[in-house]
């Protein structure tokens, strides 16, 4: 007995978790890991949007391990963080488990009630067809984020709807992907193109790659790190890939712009742009660089604070790299609503060193000519989301999701229905909250499909408990790549509780809205075997392998002096932009000074963190063990003056006085005196989250300050200051 | 003998941690332990500064003082080689290792009532792959080999490239090499 008081208490001095009372027996067996009854079934990673392919390993039945899959582009056989710590969410024991239907007692009060499928499904078509019957199925819109939200448009659009955004476009890399649609005439892709692996320069502006755990990104960054590439990096904290590098630009925030365009100017001025490629493929040049000649390194200086033989140096280094120089277009790009512009300005930097299209930059990806499922033509709708933007944001070439928020508000809003799908919005848009309380007062049906409870499902009248990842089959996964591959998603475990797979529930939807023969099939699996068949593989052959790749049918590269022609207006890329000059805006980037914090406030700087995407996965059991919660990163200058230290906990205070959750001080030299730093994606509200509610201070609540892209709609979340206030003990 | 030996590259390491969870799935290592982590280390003052990450594990020492010191032999080298590993049949929790490791490698304590840590994953080695954590890396920043084979990875590395190993005043000689 004495002994084993001894060792509970040694574990409770150890890593102070061993909860349960020891119970020691003679010897017990302790099988290896591995020793028992193997067996694997391939997927694609659901844990952030990169969709790399693995393996899910049980044991004796039970869930074991992920690992990647050898074949796969996206992760070259090896999953990160997260995916290899997906299967906690399929352990997460706060997932939602039934249906639950909102519904209001004899006193006014209101509350979920657990519900069959039926009763939920039933509830949820008749609504639909009495929206459909008073105003229209097209009155009907969706929000969605994740590769099953393809069930559900499939569904609205057999039903006649046609308006749905995602916070992937407006939050996150809609600017991007419009400044280099108006430069090259097309987006970058996800994956994106960049050939980093053969880059012999790399240049990175704000994009904390090794902290955003884009897989393909950290391994092909990684590969040019071992060759010893030049990495430049533009942050103004000391990131990752800043340690990284040869040469750090520690700018101040917001400034970006005007370094880019002294770069172009330091190209154009000791001509060491790509003369051959300008000419061949551009047009615009002379008005750039007319443009650029009053954007000297001198100047710049003093907006940036990056010192003048600095920026010629680095611009050199491009140049010497050149046409194997990227320079990367990053991701979430709604920074400072000029964002479009900044876009377009590191565009037109590839297009001067040549580098779309070029090994070392920017790669011609290609996907799988898969077949669709044959099935009849989608009705028209005669509303979609340009009806709900107006004549707001004319290159804005995917849903606004705040537009189509807006326009379910009011008596006489455009829509009458909402379903949400994957997305927790009030953490993914800034201050929405007040505008999904209105919307849900004015919509007559909103849905929210998840698999966790997270607060959007708050919101809703239905929610659906979709099963994760692991448990189902999804469309094969066709991105545009280095070469063209298909991958498959299939379940490795049965669903549990009563979630259910995406592709069942909108099935049962859209059989009990008269959509039958949209929905053919019993199991989605007959679907895929047929598109693969078509290919050439099977179903059979998928889920073995998991991953097929096919031979190019095209270059992935430029050829020497080849003619090309861009889907632009002009035919070129578009250094000059005709059409934002038509439609009133800038037709070459122009860069103004950002508004500097006031006294006692700092710039509110926000990322990743490699353990979490962002709110999605914090209450994931293995990775919240990696990480809890976010801390507060503060100079050691700002700490001094203030008096704080690491490990105690603050808060932080807006200009318009909204006051953030407490949050662990993290002292370190890696950020700037006049910013502070945090991840994104804690501070959750939902208290059915167990582990990760109320756990770290939510970004997104301090952004009352949203500077909006004129050209595309996208929601800027840089431009905000917050204070620190100490939490009295 | 067959020696063993990490290499981990600090130059390519990004912190990730995936290295953990690798790790805790692999071995099934229970809810709150952890037989690797991650250190970050900066030094500098803004904007002159260094970060190295280092991942962190036992380092299987070819002098392992808590093999000598374990006074059960539930601490012992596996299969002539200088993994060491517990036997947790024979461990009794007495944490006269702890005390001895100079790498506080052995914290932990396994709910079944020994004292758990890194095995280099010998069931893997045993069948020719790699430690889990080793075959994850998304930045392939760590190797694992024979440093008595003179044509392995891991000794052409200590060989080309400078490195360090953690507390070498010890004279425990351990065998986790960080590229500098």
């Amino acid at each position: 007995m004495k002994r084993r008081e001894f060792i509970k208490l040694s574990g409770l001095l150890g890593a102070g978790s061993v909860a349960s009372p020891l119970l020691l027996s003679g010897c017990t067996e302790h099988p290896l890991p591995g020793s028992g009854t193997l067996a694997e079934t391939p997927t694609f990673c659901d844990m952030c949007f990169w969709k790399c392919a693995g393996f899910v390993h049980r044991e004796n039945d039970r869930p074991w391990k992920i690992t990647g899959n050898d074949q796969d582009l996206h992760s070259q056989g090896r999953m990160c963080t997260r995916g290899t710590g997906g299967l906690g969410s399929y352990e997460d024991r706060d997932r939602l488990r039934k249906p639950l239907l909102r519904v209001t007692a004899k006193d006014g009060s209101q509350s979920f009630r657990e519900v069959s499928w039926e009763e939920a499904l039933d509830f949820i078509g008749k609504r639909m067809q009495s929206i459909a019957d008073r105003y229209g199925a097209d009155r009907f819109a969706m929000i969605n984020h994740g590769y099953g939200a393809r069930h559900f448009k499939h569904l609205l659009r057999a039903w006649g709807s046609d308006s749905h955004a995602e916070p992937a476009f407006a939050q996150c890399r809609g600017p991007r992907d419009t400044g280099f649609k108006l430069t090259f005439g097309e987006g970058l892709g996800s994956p994106e193109r960049t050939d980093m692996e053969h880059s012999r320069c790399i240049v990175l502006i704000g994009s904390h790659i090794g902290e955003n755990l884009h897989n393909g990104q950290v391994q092909t960054l990684s590969e040019a790190l071992r060759r010893d590439v030049t990495l430049i990096t533009v942050d103004p904290r000391f990131s990752v890939p800043a340690g990284k590098s040869r040469y750090w630009l520690p700018i101040k925030p917001g400034t970006d712009l005007a370094l880019l365009l002294a770069w172009m100017h330091v190209l154009i001025d000791e001509e060491l742009y790509d003369q051959d490629y300008v000419e061949r493929y551009t047009t615009g040049f002379e008005q750039l660089k007319a443009h650029v000649a009053r954007y000297a390194p001198e100047w710049v200086w003093l907006e940036t604070g990056i010192e003048p033989h600095l920026i010629r140096e680095t611009a050199r280094a491009m140049a010497a790299a050149a046409p194997a120089t990227l320079v990367h277009p990053g991701r979430h790009t709604v920074w400072y609503g000029d964002d479009t512009q900044r876009s377009r300005a590191i565009a037109i930097l590839n297009a001067l060193l040549g580098s779309w299209g070029r090994k070392g930059g920017l790669y011609i990806q290609e996907r799988v000519r898969l077949p669709r499922y044959p099935l009849p033509p989608y009705p028209e709708a005669k509303i979609s989301f340009r009806d709900a933007h107006g004549d707001r944001w004319p290159f804005a070439g995917q849903g606004v999701t705040n537009a189509i928020l807006e326009a379910c508000i009011g008596e006489d809003a455009l829509y009458k229905g909402l379903l949400v799908y994957g997305t927790n919005l009030p953490m993914t848009i800034p201050g929405i909250r007040p505008q999904l309380r209105a919307a849900m007062d004015s919509l007559d049906l909103v849905v929210v499909v998840d698999t966790m409870p997270m607060e959007i499902t708050g919101y809703a009248d239905v929610v659906l408990p979709e099963c994760t990842y692991l448990e189902r089959y999804d469309d094969l996964r066709n991105s545009g790549e280095r070469e063209p591959s298909l991958a498959l998603r299939m379940p490795a475990f049965e669903p549990r509780h009563q979630s259910r797979p995406g592709w069942w529930i909108a099935r049962e939807l859209g059989h009990r809205l008269g959509l039958q023969k949209y929905f053919p099939w019993k199991d989605y699996s007959e679907v895929l075997d047929w598109q693969l068949k078509q290919v050439g593989s099977s179903l059979k052959e998928m889920q073995q392998i998991g991953v097929k790749v096919f031979p190019r049918t095209r270059p992935r590269y430029f050829a020497e002096g080849q003619e090309v022609r861009f889907r632009t207006p002009s035919g070129k890329i578009e250094l000059y932009s005709q059409q934002l000059k038509d439609r009133g805006f800038d037709p070459m980037p122009e860069y103004t000074r950002p508004a500097s914090p006031p006294e006692g406030y700092y710039h509110l700087n926000y990322g990743r963190m490699p353990a979490h995407t962002f709110g999605k996965t914090t209450n994931n059991p293995l990775l919240f063990q990696l990480a809890p919660e976010n801390t507060l990163w503060v100079n050691p200058l700002v700490a001094g003056e203030l008096g704080i230290r690491s490990g105690e906990y603050v808060r932080l205070a807006n200009p318009d006085g909204v006051l953030s959750n407490r949050i662990r001080v993290r002292v370190t030299e890696r950020i700037r005196p006049d910013s502070v730093f945090m991840a994104h994606g804690f501070g959750h509200r939902s208290r059915r989250l167990r582990l990760t509610e109320g756990v770290g201070a939510d970004d997104s609540d301090l952004m009352s300050n949203v500077l909006v892209d004129p050209i595309m709609g996208g929601t800027g979340m840089r431009g905000n200051f917050v204070t620190i206030i100490r939490e009295r003990v | 003998m067959s020696h063993y030996a990490m290499v981990i590259d600090t130059r390519l390491c990004i912190g990730c941690c995936d290295c953990v969870v690798a790790c805790k799935t692999e071995n099934k290592v229970p809810e709150g332990l952890n037989r690797d982590w991650v250190v970050e280390a900066t030094r500098g003052t803004y904007p002159d500064l260094t970060t190295e990450f280092r991942s962190e594990r036992c380092n299987h020492c070819s002098h392992a003082t808590c093999v000598y010191n374990c006074p059960t032999g539930a601490s012992h080298y596996w299969n002539g080689s200088n993994i060491v590993l517990v036997d947790p049949n024979k461990c009794t929790g007495c944490k006269a290792c702890i005390a001895a490791c100079p790498y506080d490698a052995r914290l932990i304590m396994h709910p079944g009532g020994y004292i758990d840590k890194c095995t280099f994953c010998h069931h893997r080695v045993e069948k020719g792959l790699d430690p889990a954590c080793v075959s994850t890396c998304p930045t392939r920043c760590m190797y694992f080999g024979l440093l008595d084979d003179p044509s392995s990875t891991v000794s052409e590395l200590l060989r080309t490239r400078e490195h360090k190993v953690l507390h070498p005043e010890t004279g425990n000689e351990p065998n986790v090499y960080y590229l500098t």
